[in-house]
């Protein structure tokens, strides 16, 4: 297990220019900071009192983080926009999530499948779509807290075929994440462990954490879930479901 | 289509639903034409079994007529007549594939309290709470039956419905746990409880070449029904179980004591007043005077086969008199789809005829009063078909 990792953040430290003075936000994040920071600073001109000077104050600091791309919290989180995530953030203010589970098929089909980006939402509950860009990256949605699409970037930074596949998003993610499949013999021919590790980073950072658990999103549940039904998929050919059965007036 | 639904405890309702659909490639549709309510829904309708949802549609021992059917599903036609197994398989898994299909790994799409719980989902069943899957089941007109190129089998048109409909669960599930008790020649099997799995279960002793077979129970009518399958049977509210089964015995003990009573266990004993007492006040979640009387009575070396169904956790258990006499404990819900192909062969053959067990015929819209009299073993009772038409 520790092999993918390191080699996943050892690729992600080589990345690492989140320093003093860089740009730490992406163009879409300027634009908005700046506009939302001009209309807090009319706000607060028209407010007497603390709220209004507050107005003023927010507004001024979110014109200049427009207008510069950088971040003064950004820079305190250690977050860039317009760097793939540092490994320090993953260590820092990431979920890392682990699960595994065996599938009585071989390491190739199952790698042939999953290498399909376009068939991860069959099993990934909280996938919408994948859209395979070119041999590399790949552009990914998912549902975000209160029917909200989060979307990012991801490229493939590691893959053997019928063994391994890693992955992380590239800048600009709206939640930067990493991640990596392996495919091993399980003895006995009981079929092929797979292997699955996640490093995550929630919006708001280790707040986000918190948030997360608020909105009963448990990723290391939702893993496991998908996991089984990545199963199902593979052994049986569906996800077994009660989705639109029969029930009784008196069910919600 | 009407459907009894489970509404909450002590509430069953013949309601009209929406038809089922084809919901996967792999499921089939039956229009329904016998239905039974097994010992097992009792433990539903007292609200011992957890994860139920008002609305649910109950009925694991169904069989019916093919009317539609998943792309996916080669050797079944619209119009073949089937018997289909209480438990839901996949056919594909490692379990399946050594014949363990209820422990099958793929068809519970809601496994995480029994995982949680039980430290690995066993398969799912039909209409038996949303721990095992929450399929609605067969106490309809109709019913959606997933992976149906694994579970039902053909039945031929010559033989009749209360023929065939018990292969669903009760006459494998009798059958199974006396066959795990390895029946040698000479062997005693002893059975507490003579519902409809007990009756079952001994009737399949005799065909496993038992020697003598013990029935305990205190229904009269059920005792007698036992006998007339050549039993031996013992009043638990008359006799010492233990004394007769050792008389019966000349002081071996049986070789194979089949618990065929489960998680409510009714009893004369102190122990069973003390497993209420616990069970009413939240302490314990199954009475279990059953089970501990099998092991008080199995011979040393002897096997315990428990085909009643336990839930939770239990007391006073005696392990120490199962660990000192080297028995060996077998159980779990049966591994139904073994069994079809050869108890179907029986019934055709002429050993069996499973229709014995039926005391009463209704038609569906009766279904709720079908449970009151089951559970209060009123009119007779023993095992109760139900007629969607």
């Amino acid at each position: 297990m520790s092999t993918i990792q390191d080699t996943v953040r050892g690729y992600l430290r080589s990345n690492d220019s989140a320093v003093k003075g860089d740009k730490n936000v992406g163009e879409t994040e300027r634009l908005i900071s700046a506009a939302a920071g001009t209309l807090l600073l009319k706000l607060g001109l028209h407010h007497r009192g603390l709220s209004g000077l507050a107005g003023i104050g927010l507004g001024a600091a979110l014109i200049k983080r427009g207008y510069s791309g950088q971040c003064d919290l950004y820079q305190y989180l250690g977050v860039s926009a317009t760097q793939p995530a540092s490994p320090k953030s993953y260590f820092d203010h990431g979920i890392h999530v682990k699960s595994a589970v065996t599938v009585d098929k071989p390491a190739d089909e199952l790698y042939a499948f999953w290498r399909k980006f376009e068939n991860l939402p069959r099993f990934m509950g909280h996938l919408k779509s994948v859209t395979v860009l070119d041999d590399k990256t790949s552009r990914w949605v998912a549902n975000g807290p209160m029917n909200s699409d989060v979307q990012w970037t991801a490229e493939i930074i590691n893959d053997v075929p019928g063994e391994l596949i890693a992955w992380r998003s590239l800048a600009g993610a709206q939640v930067d994440n990493a991640g990596s499949v392996r495919f091993l013999a399980a003895p006995g021919g009981r079929g092929t462990e797979v292997r699955v590790n996640l490093d995550y980073i929630p919006p708001g950072r280790s707040v986000g954490k918190w948030v997360a658990k608020l909105f009963g999103e448990e990723p290391s549940q939702q893993i496991h879930q998908d996991l089984r039904k990545f199963k199902q998929l593979m052994e049986t050919g569906v996800v077994a479901t009660i989705n639109g059965q029969s029930k009784g007036s008196k069910l919600d | 289509m009407k459907a009894l639904c489970w509404n909450a405890k002590n509430d069953v309702r013949v309601e009209t639903v929406p038809d089922p659909k084809i919901l996967n490639p792999r499921d089939a549709i039956l229009k329904i034409t016998t239905t039974a309510i097994c010992g097992s829904d009792l433990h539903l309708l007292d609200g011992y079994i957890p994860t139920m949802k008002p609305g649910d549609i109950l009925g694991h021992e169904f069989m019916g007529e093919v009317v539609e059917l998943g792309s996916e599903v080669k050797n079944l036609a619209k119009g073949d007549r089937v018997v289909v197994p209480f438990n839901i398989a996949c056919g594909n898994c490692w379990y399946c594939k050594k014949k363990l299909w209820s422990c099958c790994d793929n068809s519970n799409p809601s496994p995480d309290l029994a995982e949680t719980l039980y430290g690995g989902p066993p398969s799912a069943l039909f209409g038996y709470s949303h721990m095992f899957g929450g399929y609605a089941g067969g106490q309809a007109q109709y019913v959606r039956v997933p992976f149906a190129d694994v579970g039902p089998i053909k039945v031929p048109d010559g033989l009749p419905d209360e023929k065939v409909i018990f292969l669903t669960d009760i006459f494998p599930t009798g059958y199974m746990a006396v066959e795990n008790c390895n029946v040698q020649k000479g062997d005693t099997i002893a059975i507490w409880g003579a519902g409809p799995v007990g009756q079952f279960a001994a009737r399949s002793a005799f065909l496993l070449g038992a020697e003598q077979v013990v029935v305990m129970d205190d229904v009269p009518e059920r005792l007698q029904l036992a006998r007339d399958a050549g039993a031996t049977t013992v009043d638990i509210s008359q006799e010492y179980v233990h004394d007769k089964l050792m008389d019966l015995t000349a002081g071996r003990g049986p070789d194979g004591c089949v618990d065929c009573v489960g998680l409510e266990a009714h009893g004369a004993t102190l122990d069973h007043w003390y497993d209420m007492a616990k069970v009413k006040i939240g302490l314990a979640t199954d009475r279990t005077h059953a089970l501990r009387q099998t092991i008080n009575s199995v011979r040393k070396g002897g096997t315990v086969s428990i085909p009643g169904v336990y839930g939770g956790f239990l007391d006073k258990f005696p392990l120490g008199a199962a660990f000192a006499k080297g028995v060996t404990f077998k159980m779990g819900q049966t591994h139904t789809h073994n069994y079809l192909k050869p108890l179907l062969d029986r019934v055709q053959n002429g050993e069996i005829d499973p229709s014995f067990v039926i005391t009463h015929t209704l038609p569906l819209d009766q279904a709720p009063h079908g449970y009151e009299i089951f559970r209060a073993k009123k009119d007779n009772c023993i095992k109760i078909v139900l007629k969607p038409d």
